[in-house]
């Protein structure tokens, strides 16, 4: 019987979110192998025109839940909807994209339906015994995982941003409008403000290039050469946890194992030595450069490409020339 | 105002991962202590204490029965500690470890209970959430910021591209990021004090638990290592060549610009 693969799709300002795009394309893969619908369920208000997005994605189906309650993400309204959601059809599988939102409302979903998650995975597969099993970076990307199990009903997993490719699969999705009865238990944390950050750079987790600095990028002034750079790119600015340590960087920008994992096309490491910590974080990139004085730092052992030389001389012929090549 | 710390026993950051077989790690002499981010949320509470008075108490599971990082945190100031440990647990995942926690604080009188954002070692960041769900209060993950107002707290918590402030009810179940506040270095005298200090350790049967009902819903199959990276290749020449170069490479061969 088919029971259904579902994602849980983030929509910001009128579109879905790229991680939750990806997800779906996974889903629809993982969907067509196992001969199963593939369900999108968003949340919101005003949202009924993103079905054709999630459609163009492969989505068979699409719930949507339109309450003004569920306006902006709270913990707790959202894990009222989907839990019930969850509760009346049954899916085999719900996949959510590992963001800020995906983190919060995964495990408290999965609690609410005494369910098993697996988090942060970085791959996914379709198995005879588990359904379906997990690889997720454990013990800072050291070692992988292999999780499942089929006493998980459903079975749950939050996928790493730019783990899989969001690739169009058109199909015209069935919509399902659903209703929602949300707790009033649920409603005990208010959101009193939303806070956007400063700069309107694409978020780290999200971008197909990230430029970082660590210490070798000397000061606050320094990063702004490093911006430069990403300006050309279109790349988001992470940093090392020392160049954040120094006040130099927002700890919102910090990768490694205290800060966030990225897993961008393209990571540009200036000035970053490359400890352990760091490595965690970033070594799921496609390529990754290393702009380091010191040509015995760690960053290049995990370089695709490194250049040995002073990165304040670097990194501004570096955008020189991407300049003219992306002009 | 009492406060439950939630606390959990790693490796040191910069430890070497051996594999003892495909679903064993290998833990002959590793250096273990607490979870780093566990540490900033020792030192709220401690902060906590100093404002409003109460009790800081540290709570921790770990299937063998180790007393390194609450040590740790008593001699950072916590008042007393309680351990659970059991063979059983072993196999324990993120619902075994919410069962057991759970259930060890609904046997304690608290304000707030904290705890860091993640741990270092599987960095699931589901714990919390769970004990909130079993315990029917809110939760708040990936905190900056906290504000006791009363009975309840107003906290700025990181997201996507921003910042939210939340208004909680307390009791309520807050984690900490790195950037929460910087924590204190335990002095000797209390190094020494902690070593006096009650740390209560109880198995799943003192809690009145049996393995089925914290039986893990997710298992790990098999641990591998990943694909080494390799070092690729350093492009010599005047800075100009090299950065021509480079962007030339980025665009032509690896196709990522």
């Amino acid at each position: 019987m088919s029971k259904g693969i579902w994602v849980f799709v983030e929509q910001t300002q009128g579109n879905i979110r790229p991680a939750s795009l990806e997800v779906l394309s996974q889903g629809a893969k993982l969907a067509a192998e196992k001969g199963e619908d593939l369900a999108a369920v968003i949340l919101g208000t005003g949202i009924g025109q993103l079905a054709s997005q999630a459609g163009l994605y492969g989505a068979d189906k699409v719930y949507i839940a339109d309450d003004a309650k569920l306006e902006s993400y709270t913990t707790g309204a959202y894990t009222s909807a989907l839990a019930q959601l969850i509760k009346e059809n049954g899916p085999a599988l719900v996949l959510f994209a590992d963001t800020a939102i995906g983190k919060d409302l995964a495990p408290r979903t999965a609690q609410r339906l005494s369910t098993g998650l697996a988090s942060d995975c970085t791959g996914l597969e379709s198995d005879p015994a588990t359904y379906v099993t997990f690889m997720r970076p454990v013990y800072s990307g050291e070692v992988i995982a292999r999780v499942g199990n089929l006493s998980a009903d459903p079975i749950m997993a939050t996928i790493r941003p730019k783990t899989f490719e969001a690739v169009e699969t058109p199909k015209t999705p069935e919509v399902i409008n659903v209703a929602v009865t949300i707790d009033p238990a649920d409603l005990r944390a208010i959101l009193k403000e939303a806070i956007k950050a400063s700069s309107d750079r694409i978020d780290l987790t999200e971008a197909a290039i990230v430029v970082s600095g660590g210490r070798g990028v000397k000061g606050k002034e320094g990063f702004a050469v490093l911006e430069e750079l990403a300006d050309v790119l279109g790349a988001a600015v992470g940093s090392s946890r020392a160049a954040v340590e120094e006040g130099w960087t927002e700890h919102s920008q910090q990768v490694g194992q205290t800060g966030k994992m990225v897993a961008p096309t393209l990571y540009i490491a200036c000035g970053i030595s490359g400890a352990m910590q760091h490595l965690a974080g970033m070594q799921g990139s496609k390529f990754i450069v290393g702009i380091n004085k010191d040509p015995e730092a760690n960053i290049f052992a995990v370089a695709d490409y490194g250049i040995v030389g002073d990165l304040f001389e670097i990194v501004p012929l570096l955008k020189d020339e991407c300049k003219k090549l992306l002009a | 105002m009492n406060i439950v710390v939630l606390v959990k026993q790693v490796f040191d950051s910069e430890a070497k991962i051996i594999l003892k077989n495909t679903t064993q790690i290998d833990d002959t002499g590793v250096t273990q202590g607490m979870n780093l981010l566990d540490e900033n949320a020792v030192e709220e509470a401690l902060t906590l204490k100093q404002k409003f008075g109460g009790e800081v108490i540290l709570v921790s599971m770990n299937p063998v029965k180790t007393e390194k990082a609450l040590r740790d945190a008593l001699a950072m100031g916590a008042d007393r500690a309680i351990l659970i440990t059991d063979p059983v647990l072993q196999n324990a995942d993120e619902f075994t470890a919410a069962q057991v926690l759970a259930k060890a604080i609904s046997t304690l009188n608290y304000d707030v209970i904290l705890s860091g954002k993640a741990s270092s070692d599987y960095q699931a960041s589901q714990v919390p959430a769970r004990i909130a769900e079993i315990l029917g209060i809110p939760h708040v993950n990936v905190v900056v910021n906290i504000d006791i107002q009363g009975d309840k707290a107003v906290v700025t918590r990181e997201v996507d591209g921003g910042s939210e402030i939340i208004e909680v009810p307390l009791p309520s179940i807050i984690t900490a990021q790195q950037s929460l506040n910087t924590p204190r270095y335990p002095t000797v005298p209390n190094i020494m004090k902690a070593k006096k200090k009650e740390l209560k350790v109880l198995s799943l049967a003192d809690l009145g638990l049996t393995a089925d009902e914290v039986a893990a819903k997710m298992s790990i199959l098999e641990y591998s290592l990943p694909p080494v990276r390799k070092a690729g290749r350093i492009i010599s020449g005047d800075p100009a060549q090299a950065s021509a170069e480079l962007a030339s490479l980025l665009q032509s061969e690896a196709k990522v610009i």
